[in-house]
């Protein structure tokens, strides 16, 4: 066996036992953990695609911000898994048929060169190449629009969740540390003159 | 010689060598690299010593020198103590999460011009993937101790290495958008022209001088990355309790291990991105690793002395200059270098 494939399968098999941990796993945080391992050895597979621009920014974006974030929530949760598990039976007939059309979308794009829907082959580089600029030189000429449009949407994300959260505060303690740089000893205090009272 | 010792090796491991002589690079990167992280625990305490006018360690061996390693037989020979009630594989994952990030982004750190054991396209993209990782051991060990007070600490300095990364990252947008370049070999030898370079003041022609307010920014925000004082409200060691309030002997040990090492490798990438690598500073002295070396030494002194002369900051404080200082001063800087570089007045052609 060459060695590329021998590092595929290695990496095929973590990836496999990963994601069904990330479902099976009783601890939510657990689970979380398995899911950043799945996206770790994701981008190894992609690594061995030469892809490495978006093997790179699968870490950097999912492993390093997103789950992080996720994390943050999922441990602060109280979460029951008794009750989670209740009408698991109910659930099922819907369940699976979202996995039976999830799996044969992917049988579709993944059975993509049997059937012939690509329009573009895909593209063989050399080593040397670098990646990112391919990526870069693409993403402003031929798909300028669909990229602007997602970040225009990304941005409308941004601002609903400040406006979601931000509760603004009437009793506020929060001051300003450019006005407490400012403070002067007269404005925190007053010395009072009073007549010493006589004693009895 | 090199030459020599490759031939020699070829013939003993036959078809594995090169996965041996990659190891065998990989060893001559990190020892010497775990060596400084334990000098540079001494050294600190010797530079604090010295400003505020004590000695510092000085009884163990000549001049205190063997004094990291008695620190290190002493954290090894103490109790791990693994708490009631905590996650116990996540426990002892943490501090890995934390430690393993600092020493893999050394694969490609260029150390001169032809010294370097990955020389890939995207190694600044690397770097940044990589190092974000290490917030995962803050985070996992906060929440795997099962005590509120780690947990709680754990989430204030997650937060403060996320913010901080917004700023460093958009400062180093700045600096690939003048190297044309994502390979950090690439982005010292960009520095290596240009105007002043070509007249023999070649330290002029660095990036820090054109990028000063990101050379700034990235300065102090590397301070705060690493989680050091005047930003050190993760540990805080006196005051407020951290997230490794839980872990004892060897397991805290690697905590102090991996922030030492991050302070090395963020050294190591601003002496790169801003102060041209192994570039010699005046035209007539040779380039070479040695330069790296002194500028290094340089910035972790940076870091030594802002530890021994500010006092700290408040944690509103510390999010307030990272959101609304930095990152919209850095976005202002992009644009101004986008137009500066469009314009007839681009210094870096």
């Amino acid at each position: 066996m060459e060695f590329r494939t021998f590092v595929f399968y290695f990496l095929a098999a973590i990836l496999v036992v990963a994601g069904l941990r990330v479902i099976t796993s009783r601890n939510p945080v657990h689970a979380a953990l398995y899911l950043v391992l799945a996206f770790f050895t994701a981008s190894g597979i992609w690594m061995l695609l030469q892809a490495e621009f978006l093997a790179i920014a699968l870490v950097l974006i999912y492993v390093g911000a997103v789950m992080v974030l996720f994390l943050f929530v999922v441990m602060m949760l109280d979460i029951n898994l008794d009750r989670l598990r209740e009408g698991f039976w109910s659930y099922l007939p819907l369940g699976s048929i979202i996995a039976l059309l999830m799996v044969a979308e992917m049988g579709l794009v993944l059975g993509g060169n049997y059937l012939g829907l690509f329009e573009v082959e895909v593209p063989q580089t050399s080593a040397d190449h670098s990646n990112v600029q391919a990526v870069g030189r693409l993403l402003f000429t031929d798909y300028v629009y669909p990229f602007e449009l997602a970040s225009v949407i990304l941005l409308v994300g941004i601002v609903a969740a400040v406006a979601l959260t931000q509760r603004e505060r009437r009793q506020s303690k929060a001051v300003s540390p450019s006005q407490q740089v400012f403070v002067k000893a007269r404005d925190r205090y007053r010395v009072l003159q009073m007549p010493a009272e006589k004693k009895d | 010689m090199v030459d020599a010792l490759q031939g020699f090796l070829q013939g003993l491991f036959g078809p594995v060598f090169p996965l041996v002589w990659t190891l065998l690079k990989i060893v001559l990167i990190i020892a010497p690299l775990l060596l400084a992280v334990a000098y540079l625990t001494f050294w600190e305490r010797k530079i604090i010593g010295w400003m505020q006018v004590r000695i510092g360690p000085n009884r163990v061996g000549p001049w205190g020198l063997i004094q990291p390693i008695a620190d290190g037989l002493k954290l090894l020979l103490k109790e791990v103590v693994i708490p009631t009630g905590c996650d116990k594989s996540v426990f002892l994952l943490a501090p890995m999460f934390a430690f393993a990030p600092a020493l893999a982004a050394w694969a490609v750190i260029p150390f001169n011009d032809t010294l370097v054991l990955a020389n890939v396209n995207a190694s600044l993209l690397y770097i940044m993937s990589i190092t974000s990782i290490g917030v995962y051991g803050i985070i996992l060990s906060g929440w795997a101790s099962n005590s509120k007070y780690a947990f709680l600490g754990g989430m204030r300095s997650a937060a403060q290495m996320i913010s901080y990364e917004v700023a460093m990252g958009l400062a180093l947008v700045v600096v690939l958008m003048v190297s044309n370049s994502l390979n950090l070999g690439d982005i010292v030898r960009g520095q290596g022209q240009g105007y002043f370079a070509d007249r023999g003041l070649g330290f002029l022609s660095w990036n820090w001088l054109p990028l000063l307010p990101m050379f700034v920014v990235y300065l102090v925000s590397i301070v705060a990355e690493t989680n050091r004082a005047p930003f050190d409200l993760a540990e805080g060691e006196s005051e407020i309790v951290g997230f490794h309030v839980e872990y004892s002997g060897m397991a805290f040990a690697v905590f102090f291990l991996a922030e030492y090492a991050n302070m090395i490798l963020v050294s190591t990438l601003t002496s790169i991105l801003f102060l041209g690598g192994w570039l010699s500073p005046v035209g007539f002295l040779p380039d070479g690793i040695l330069w790296l070396f002194v500028k290094i030494s340089a910035i972790l002194f940076i870091f030594l002395w802002i530890r021994a002369t500010f006092p700290r900051y408040r944690y509103d404080q510390v999010m307030r200059l990272g959101w609304k200082v930095f990152i919209p001063l850095c976005l202002i800087w992009l644009v101004v270098v986008g137009c500066w570089m469009m314009s007839p007045l681009n210094i870096w052609k």
